[in-house]
């Protein structure tokens, strides 16, 4: 997933438009593409969810197995979260191990769910330093069109959100909801030239000089950030870039409820 | 109306499907069996005087001789560039095919990375290798304008029947337009105009198979741009 | 092939623990051009098997010792995604999956026109959302719709089906259960126009008469799907008649 080159012509175009204050797809400089979302898409999985921001899309599964518990956290659940860049999901991907791309992505939505508090680690406990309940969270891209950051996190957040702990299937009484305490939702700002767009495309993507993913919490609070590329960003940026977060931040939140 | 309703209703067929058991010529995008002629590609069944053939719905651009195509460089060499074509090959343009006398390793100061060029297919060998040339009239690097990409199927309707979707689209928006036979289109003008004749190409790309295609494109132009067509003509 | 069970998996009326006689397969529903970077796609449900197919190409073949100057490869990847099955897969190729992938390429190699992209590489992913029995066919099954959909020349589209045994009755299209406790698996993909075989496996325990009879409604299954792949692929394009050109 390093950087893909964009033909001249379609990166002058996009500069040009972003001086007037515009983008190449009509929308604004803080606005999302349409997302669709749906949970509860695999059945194989304790929680599911499919997100389509424009043409990107995205799956999240995730597990729940009992498992031994660390042991510096001896009556805490475990979060583990994967992601892989699959080559379905475009012509640059390539199979194999973990890229530093893929890991990149899953260490930042994984911090962002955990130091949200997003799950409730201490009701995991079955039995203290013997057995938790396991999350592993898993993502997919199914078509890759950029802004993986938000379409992962998000995907994420509702597949937790939906999830089920499955007592029943290991002799431990009912099923019940995985224990939930907020929405965590990162919004990330691409820098091309000197402007900030929201929710870049592939070719937006591809032409920016930094990103920067922020995740609040329900009250708007910080919760992760991950400054990435090999571009700068100044003090009053970054301040347009929080800004943005919280406001966007709370739109996306009520949008899923 | 009546004349579309006069023409016979066009037959989808898949691969493997037999198209003439009756001795006809097996045409583009056919295999034979025992004198039967079966389609290869997921195409519309085409028969002439010719015989009979499949013409595709989809797939990659296959460079053929003489095809007008619109590239971008995506690789530098001593000697050449490499052409980007939409092509399952990659196209050089050798030093030699370029209108600039250039010194051996000093490609990069004539066309760099992410430069789009307006190319001719000069010829495919048997083993499907590619030489692409910039020694005709009009080929040239392409700068400014814009680039829409549409399936190269598409690219007969973007032009018309004897060019006339493509000229009505010219003279409606005042723009200039180059089409590349890969499907990749080349527009320059005013922008808002530019911008309208994009989004006419996108939705011939999208809906070239429904009917009806030069009424609905023009009337999307002059809702778009009620002033249409009052310039250039 | 392995487990036991005291499940009836075929009651005495001759009906499965899905209602479904021996000769019957689960519901099937293919959607063709389901993604929008890859060259041709396709979806797949077959009861509650959910597979994605994507293609790519034909385009440069990398590694590049890959590459044959006589025809075009065909680089298959099979994958099951975690949460596709009752126990959390570990991520990443297992030995399983690469036998997988390397079958589905040699049946869909029988029927791609393959000289006709000399040096060329036809990439086909397969991913499992959701695994129940028969994914391998689910999986060759959308490959084909997506490789038609692609554009790529093709001498036909490749239907695959499982036939298998259980509590002694050959069945159609076995499901999770009759997978696990049943006695005989044969998965298997034909060229519809010839009926010549592409794709063949088998494990478990099987007579020369229940092989045969199993063969015999694996055929006629696999004409079944591939009326569904065909569906799929005319559907995509049936939302108009001809255009002025």
């Amino acid at each position: 997933m390093s950087k893909k080159i964009i033909s001249e012509i379609r990166r002058d175009h996009i500069f040009n438009l972003l001086k007037e204050g515009k983008r190449s797809d009509g929308r604004k400089l803080d606005d999302f593409r349409e997302i669709k979302f749906e949970t509860g898409i695999i059945e194989s999985a304790d929680g599911s969810a499919v997100v389509e921001m424009g043409k990107t899309k995205v799956t999240a599964g995730v597990k729940i197995i009992p498992g031994t518990p660390f042991g510096d956290t001896p009556n805490l659940g475990v979060l583990t979260t994967g992601a892989e860049l699959i080559p379905l999901a475009h012509p640059d991907f390539e199979s194999g191990p973990p890229s530093p791309e893929s890991i990149e992505l899953a260490r930042v939505v994984d911090r962002g769910i955990r130091e949200s508090g997003m799950v409730d680690m201490s009701k995991l406990c079955i039995k203290e330093g013997e057995e938790v309940w396991m999350c592993f969270l898993d993502l997919y891209a199914i078509n890759y069109d950029g802004n993986l950051f938000d379409a992962f996190n998000l995907a994420s957040v509702l597949a937790l959100k939906t999830a089920i702990i499955p007592n029943e299937q290991y002799g431990k009484g009912e099923d019940v909801p995985l224990p939930i305490t907020c929405l965590p939702i990162s919004v990330t700002s691409a820098k091309l030239g000197s402007s900030l767009i929201l929710d870049p495309n592939f070719d937006e993507e591809n032409i920016s000089s930094a990103r920067l993913t922020v995740t609040t919490d329900d009250d708007g609070n910080f919760r992760a950030m991950q400054k990435g590329g090999q571009g700068s960003i100044t003090l009053d940026e970054l301040s347009h870039c929080l800004d943005m977060a919280v406001a966007k931040g709370e739109e996306i939140r009520k949008l899923i409820g | 109306m009546d004349k579309r309703s006069a023409r016979p209703a066009r037959e989808i067929v898949v691969p493997g499907d037999i198209l003439d058991d009756s001795g006809a010529k097996a045409g583009d995008n056919t295999y034979t069996v025992d004198g039967r002629v079966y389609a290869a590609i997921l195409g519309v069944k085409n028969r002439n005087q010719y015989g009979v053939g499949v013409i595709p719905l989809g797939g990659r651009y296959m460079p053929k001789p003489g095809d007008m195509v619109i590239g971008m460089i995506e690789d530098i060499g001593s000697s050449n560039w490499m052409v980007d074509i939409k092509a399952p090959y990659p196209a050089p343009l050798h030093v030699s095919e370029v209108p600039w006398k250039v010194e051996f390793g000093d490609t990069s100061r004539y066309l760099n990375v992410g430069n789009v060029v307006l190319l001719k297919v000069l010829s495919v060998d048997e083993g499907k290798k590619i030489q692409v040339t910039m020694n005709d009239s009009g080929l040239r690097r392409l700068e400014g304008g814009r680039l829409v990409e549409i399936p190269y199927v598409k690219v007969s309707r973007v032009i018309g029947k004897s060019g006339s979707m493509i000229q009505m689209i010219k003279n409606l928006t005042d723009c200039r337009i180059f089409i590349g036979e890969n499907g990749v289109i080349w527009i320059d003008g005013d922008e808002k105009n530019a911008e309208v004749a994009v989004q006419a190409i996108e939705m011939i790309g999208e809906h070239a198979h429904r009917g009806s295609l030069t009424e609905r494109v023009k009337e999307f132009i002059e809702k778009e741009l009620p002033d249409a067509g009052e310039v250039g003509e | 092939m392995s487990g036991t069970t005291d499940m009836i998996l075929v009651n005495k009326d001759g009906k499965r623990i899905d209602g479904r006689t021996p000769d019957e397969h689960r519901d099937i529903k293919i959607e063709a051009g389901v993604l929008a970077n890859a060259d041709g796609s396709a979806y797949v449900e077959i009861g509650k098997n959910k597979v994605l197919a994507a293609v790519y190409g034909p385009r440069e073949c990398h590694p590049r010792h890959l590459q044959d100057p006589t025809k075009a490869i065909i680089q298959c990847k099979y994958n099951m995604q975690t949460y596709s099955v009752s126990d959390r897969k570990r991520p990443g190729t297992d030995r399983r999956s690469v036998e997988i992938s390397k079958i589905t390429a040699e049946a869909l190699e029988k029927v791609v026109l393959t000289e006709l992209y000399p040096r060329a590489s036809i990439d086909v992913y397969i991913e499992i959302l959701q695994a129940n029995a028969g994914t391998r066919c689910a999986g060759l099954t959308a490959a084909s719709v997506a490789l038609a959909d692609a554009g790529i020349p093709m001498r036909d589209i490749v239907p695959a089906i499982a036939a298998g045994k259980a509590d002694g009755y050959v069945l159609l299209d076995l499901n999770k259960e009759e997978d696990n406790f049943g006695q005989a698996d044969v998965p298997m993909a034909i060229v519809p126009s010839t009926n010549e075989i592409v794709l063949l496996q088998m494990d478990g325990n099987m007579t020369r008469e229940e092989f045969d009879k199993a063969i015999e409604m694996g055929v006629r299954g696999c004409h079944d799907v591939y009326k569904l792949q065909k569906e799929a692929l005319l559907n995509r394009y049936s939302d108009g008649g001809d255009s002025d050109e």
